[in-house]
């Protein structure tokens, strides 16, 4: 319904499905915010109106009201910027400030922090104002792959809200009260890092290896090897003012070698290895009355997901290794054998999106006779840091090319970066191996921008009733739909980030809170990688090809379980 | 087994019936079995009330006088600093500070229709008050959300019916529709007695007009502010009011549940209402089909932990449901989103405690005390340095001077009044200009405080300024939720700059610091405990800033209540070398000296300052006269 308002002395017609805020945006007129977050990438918005950050004076109001939070009214009268306004906004600010570490020349938030650019904004010269004690020490403590430090939250709840809400897990909560509120440890944590995504400060930031991944860079005595995951090619540009979705696969091959990596390779070839296992584990499920629907296990949020909150039904997820995974373990077998290099000196580093990799490669199940496969994982925001430590810019560099063999791919790999892609990818190979007119694409019946999508194909006779989610808030819907027997699907794909790989929490943080855009820009981005490749069918790649020629045997073999399979335990217990 | 009572007929007969229980009481005939009604609440309680009860019992067994007396409890008659109080019915007579040792004179005195003079309460060493009435404290009381409080036993069921209990329920059921009812709490100008004092039947009226297949009505029995307790009383002395309240408001807007949410502090209490709960049940008062009719109501009991946010009516609903206990913004309220998103209206215990009355009576009767905006009465705990502390009812419109001079018998010790402190930590404080003010919700928002939901502390020159805006300050911030920034750190650094004051190591520019924040917090909270607490800070700063600036600039504390500004000495010219004060100091910081005091064979004493630790005690022994002990 439309109101009248008028606001600083502007008569307006807006809805009163509207905001304040929403108002004062559309019309230019900028009014601050902290805690609000809009995640239109998930269609999440979070106005707790806690911060204050937001407050406008609203004529006949006995007290000032969050723009975030408050609708409009008929007759509203709406000062967004008055004197009253900006001391009472100054003050606020202040207030956060003398609760907040002097510490911006040494976090690594500096210069993308919210609260740092507010304080600016707002002219705060003096913070010493409303000098007093902090409420939390000032001290890092690493909880997963998360980096915590209490005493830079703000308590804007941004994490506790994505995690319950769009995660489904509410690892995070505030607990004590009054000055004392701190948001607690992560319980049953999948360590996806949305809530770094969204944290406002430097209170949640990704736990690093780059300075051990440095160290054994310049060590002689090891072999430094690097892996790529599909997600990463698109957004590492962000970091050097290119535009989301930028392919820059050539560029950033040759940063990791000027960065002293022996070889590069692809995560890509360990995508095309999974569908190779994966399809095949399907189509013998079916064939032979294997535990349906059959769900994919490259996400290692969602692995520990279903591991901590649905231990009853740890025999759907494939046994599959997640690429990265499958990669490293062909790498310091087949490989290693291959070119005569001792396994035990390598050094092998994946590039992920991702921030549950780095605790995905400590996970027992998925040793290799004791070793490690991978030794470190690092997301994009470090390498893109690490670059330039080392005096880079990746927009300058000349273009590279992977190593042979296992930098080869197809364009089925690129595409398991966005939700639905494993799936699709699985279905093209299904579909050579089925029936070699099977379609590629599958007709989902829901658009890319909602969480869960359903289809049916029928591939070779079989018809195969499909689900794809992605946030764990829609994976736990579509596990209840199986588990009361709603739903009866034969396979199913979930990625634990909205959107997957390409919104991962190790990926750079969207600028100017324009999340969806961002996404959207780094799907087209990938779908434009696969559309370019020659092969784009993971059976069609040469080096798979021959990898089962020379040493794995067939999909499904002794050696192929021995190496590329895993196993899923009951965590629910675990903290 | 209880019958049920499955009409209005039902109800009224079982009145006729059971009505004597009470009317013996009231109505005075020398042949009538006597009632030893003792206090059974949480303060005399305290002090065994409840043993008594059973001593008295024993030696009425004992002595074989079943069919002439008969001891029983009741509920809380307010006069708490005599407690506990017990009285005789129909006699009237009115004894305090009874314990199991009086038990025995009691009853002789039943027997030979006499007064255990010593057990009376002495208006002057004189003369002594026979009855209840005769006692200054009741003078200008006026009793209706504790009517039947001191009267009934809150445990059974028939007294609760011998005193028109569910006749009000009834009216509405088979003589109202839900229109007149909240027109009729309309009319009688209620207000919320938790705090805001919002008008109960426009309240009434909001969650009415939301349209839902479920609704509830809450009961808000959170009570938090410190000294506070009045609801508890209610609760313990009449906990069937309430629950005959809710189900009154459940019909007028179309709810069938309840919940009371009461702090886990109040066992008492919540033992009575779950007895209360069973019996009216069992009576058909409550639960499925409602005397007969189609109308149902359930009441449930919810544990509240304490935290005095919980008291926030959003914050309530979101403990109710399971999560943490923080405000949210209104809108939306909760007549239109509330528990689990349904509409709900909450009031608060003492509001219910009215409803029964105002229907049974009219909304005129009602309306017809109090003041133009405020109508009805106003419990308030009274406390501090007055010498009755207690809980007082008193129409709307009563003056301060009236409730601390008359109700409350004056500041103790003969010391000089100073301020009163209404509305607990969100209210401010009130000096000598407003004792003649008319207490109503509006004088008192004028003049800087609020009703809140009825702490009453009286402060004497003894208490600092200073010191008391920090004591609620500390308060607040212990029980802020922590959710938005004004209140969860701008309380704690106004705390931080009181604490600098109070000493001696606050500046001027601390004074601005104050004024801006409490400011600030006032208009930029989201609830109503953030915005209103600065309240103190800015009454008192308002009312006593020269004592502020004596603590600044001065480095004194006028009231000598700031340990660290105090100092204590010994004046050698008037000290009689006793050593009393050397024996009691409890650090041994005083010490006899070689210099002669006022007597010249004996040696003065005198305090080692750095020793100190400024507990009083020798000003207190000092026997010189005048003192030679010096603050």
């Amino acid at each position: 319904m439309l109101k009248n308002i008028v606001m600083n002395g502007i008569a307006m017609q807006e809805d009163s499905s509207l905001t304040i805020l929403d108002v004062a945006r559309k019309h230019g007129i900028d009014i601050p915010t902290l805690c609000f977050l809009k995640k239109d990438d998930c269609n999440f918005t979070h106005r707790p109106a806690s911060c204050r950050v937001c407050v406008v004076e609203v004529k006949g109001r006995r007290n000032l009201a969050p723009a975030c939070a408050t609708y409009l009214e008929e007759g509203m009268e709406i000062l967004t910027n008055s004197y009253k306004v900006r001391q009472e906004r100054k003050n606020i600010v202040e207030l956060l400030l003398s609760n907040h570490p002097n510490a911006c020349l040494t976090c690594r938030k500096s210069n993308s922090c919210e609260l740092q650019a507010l304080s600016s904004k707002l002219g705060i010269s003096n913070r010493l104002e409303f000098a007093g004690p902090l409420s939390q020490e000032n001290k890092e403590y690493r909880h997963g792959s998360i980096l915590r430090n209490p005493s830079k939250c703000i308590l804007c709840n941004r994490c506790t809200a994505i995690c319950k809400e769009i995660q489904g897990i509410g690892a995070i909560s505030a607990s004590q009260r009054g000055f004392a509120t701190v948001i607690s440890d992560g319980h049953r944590c999948v360590n996806c890092g949305q809530c770094i995504q969204v944290c406002p400060t430097g209170a949640l930031m990704q736990y690093e290896d780059a300075t051990d991944i440095e160290k054994k860079l310049a060590d002689p005595d090891t072999f430094c090897i690097v892996q790529t995951a599909p997600a990463v090619r698109v957004s590492i540009g962000e970091g050097f003012g290119l535009e989301p979705g930028t392919d820059v696969s050539k560029k950033m091959v040759t940063a990791l070698r000027y960065i002293g990596f022996d070889r590069v390779f692809d995560t890509n070839f360990g995508a095309d290895l999974t569908i190779m296992e994966e399809a095949h584990e399907l189509v013998e499920r079916i064939r032979h009355g294997g535990k349906l629907p059959m769900i994919t296990s490259c996400c290692p949020g969602w692995v520990k997901y279903i591991e901590t909150q649905y231990p009853d039904m740890l025999d759907h997820p494939s046994s599959c290794k997640s690429p990265q995974e499958m990669f490293s373990s062909i790498c310091r077998t087949y490989y290693a054998q291959k070119y005569n290099i001792d396994p035990k000196k390598m050094v092998i580093v994946s590039l992920m999106p991702c921030t549950a990799k780095k605790k995905e490669i400590t996970r027992e199940q998925n040793m290799l006779d004791g070793l490690q496969p991978t030794d470190f994982s690092m997301t994009v925001k470090e390498f893109i840091s690490m670059v330039k430590r080392y005096g880079l810019d990746i927009s300058n560099l000349p273009d590279g090319e992977f190593d042979d063999p296992l930098g080869e791919s197809t364009g089925a790999a690129d595409i398991f970066a966005q939700t639905g892609g494993v799936m699709e990818a699985a279905i093209r190979t299904a579909g050579v191996w089925l029936d070699g007119d099977a379609p590629w694409n599958i007709n989902w019946e829901t658009g890319y921008d909602s969480g869960i999508k359903e289809s049916t194909v029928t591939i070779g006779g079989i018809t195969l009733n499909l689900c794809i989610a992605s946030g764990l808030a829609n994976a736990g819907k579509v596990l209840e739909r199986v588990r009361s027997g709603e739903k009866n699907y034969h396979f199913i794909e979930i990625m634990a980030c909205p959107g997957g790989c390409l919104n991962g929490g190790g990926q750079p943080i969207a600028k100017d809170g324009k999340y969806a855009e961002t996404l959207a820009k780094r799907r087209a981005g990938i779908q434009a990688v696969d559309k370019s490749k020659s092969a784009r069918i993971s059976c069609d790649s040469k080096s798979i090809q021959t990898l089962y020629e020379e040493f794995l045997g067939a999909p499904g073999s002794e050696l192929a379980h021995h190496l590329l399979h895993t196993s899923y335990a009951d965590d629910s217990e675990t903290i | 087994m209880s019958e049920k009572l499955t009409s209005r007929q039902d109800l009224l007969d079982m009145y006729e019936r059971v009505r004597v229980l009470v009317d013996n009481k009231i109505n005075y005939d020398p042949d009538t079995k006597r009632v030893i009604s003792v206090c059974s609440c949480t303060g005399c309680a305290s002090q065994e009330s409840l043993e008594l009860v059973d001593k008295l019992n024993e030696i009425i067994a004992q002595r074989g006088l079943q069919d002439r007396i008969h001891a029983d409890i009741t509920g809380c008659f307010g006069f708490c600093a005599r407690g506990p109080i017990v009285k005789i019915y129909p006699d009237n007579i009115f004894y305090v500070q009874v314990h199991e040792e009086h038990a025995e004179s009691i009853i002789d005195s039943i027997v030979n229709n006499t007064v255990v003079d010593e057990l009376l309460y002495k208006i002057t060493p004189r003369e002594h008050a026979k009855h209840q009435n005769d006692i200054p404290f009741y003078g200008k009381q006026h009793r209706i959300a504790l009517h039947k409080a001191g009267l009934i036993n809150p445990e059974n069921f028939a007294e609760c019916i011998a005193t028109r209990g569910y006749q009000a329920l009834a009216k509405v059921l088979f003589d109202m529709n839900p229109i007149q009812v909240i027109d009729e709490v309309t009319k009688s100008g209620l207000r919320g007695r938790g705090g805001a004092g919002f008008p109960t039947g426009k309240k009434w009226s909001f969650a009415r007009a939301s349209n839902s297949d479920k609704k509830y009505i809450i009961c808000n029995a959170d009570e938090g502010d410190p000294g506070a307790f009045m609801d508890r009383s209610i609760l313990e002395g009449d906990p069937h009011s309430v629950l005959e309240a809710m189900a009154i408001a459940g019909y007028a807007i179309g709810a069938d549940e309840g919940e009371i949410y009461i702090r886990a502090e109040y066992p008492l209490a919540i033992k009575r209402l779950r007895i209360a709960i069973k019996d009216a049940e069992e009576h058909g008062c409550l639960g499925d089909n409602i005397l007969g009719t189609d109308f149902s109501f359930h009441i449930h009991i919810k544990y509240g932990a304490g935290a005095f946010v919980c008291g926030e009516e959003t914050a309530l609903i979101h403990s109710i449901e399971g999560h943490r206990g923080e405000p949210t913004l209104k809108p939306p309220f909760p007549a239109v989103k509330g528990l689990n998103g349904k509409p709900t209206n909450v009031n608060n215990v003492e509001t219910w405690a009215n409803v029964p009355t105002i229907i049974l009576d009219g909304a005129e009767k009602f309306a017809a005390i109090g003041t133009e905006r405020s109508k009805g009465t106003k419990v308030f705990a009274l406390a501090g340095k007055v010498n009755n502390v207690g809980l007082v009812e008193v129409p709307m419109g009563t003056t301060l001077r009236e409730i601390i001079y008359d109700i409350g018998g004056g500041i103790k010790n003969g010391k000089k009044f100073k301020a009163v402190q209404t509305g607990g930590p969100s209210g401010g404080c009130l000096t000598e200009k407003d004792l003649d003010t008319p207490i109503d919700y509006d004088n008192l928002v004028e003049r800087g405080s609020m009703m809140g939901s009825g702490g009453m502390i009286v402060l004497d020159e003894d208490d600092c300024a200073v010191n008391i805006a920090k004591f609620y300050l500390e308060f607040t911030v212990e029980e802020s939720c922590g959710k938005c920034t004004p209140c969860r750190i701008g309380n704690k650094r106004m705390l931080e700059i009181l604490e600098r004051i109070t000493e001696g190591e606050g500046t001027m520019e601390d004074l601005d610091r104050l004024e801006r924040l409490a400011v600030t917090i006032r208009d930029g909270a989201l609830c109503a405990l953030g915005q209103t607490a600065p309240n103190p800070v800015l009454s008192t700063l308002k009312n006593f800033r020269d004592e502020y600036i004596a603590h600044v600039v001065d480095k004194k504390c006028p009231a000598g209540s700031c340990k660290k500004l105090v100092s204590f000495s010994i004046d050698p010219s008037l000290c009689l070398g006793c050593g009393m004060c050397a024996r009691n100091c409890p650090v041994e910081a005083i010490h006899k000296t070689d210099r002669p005091g006022k007597n010249p064979r004996l040696m003065a004493y005198e305090i080692d300052a750095g020793t100190c630790v400024k507990c009083g005690t020798c000003l207190t022994v000092c026997p010189a006269k005048p003192q030679a002990i010096k603050k």
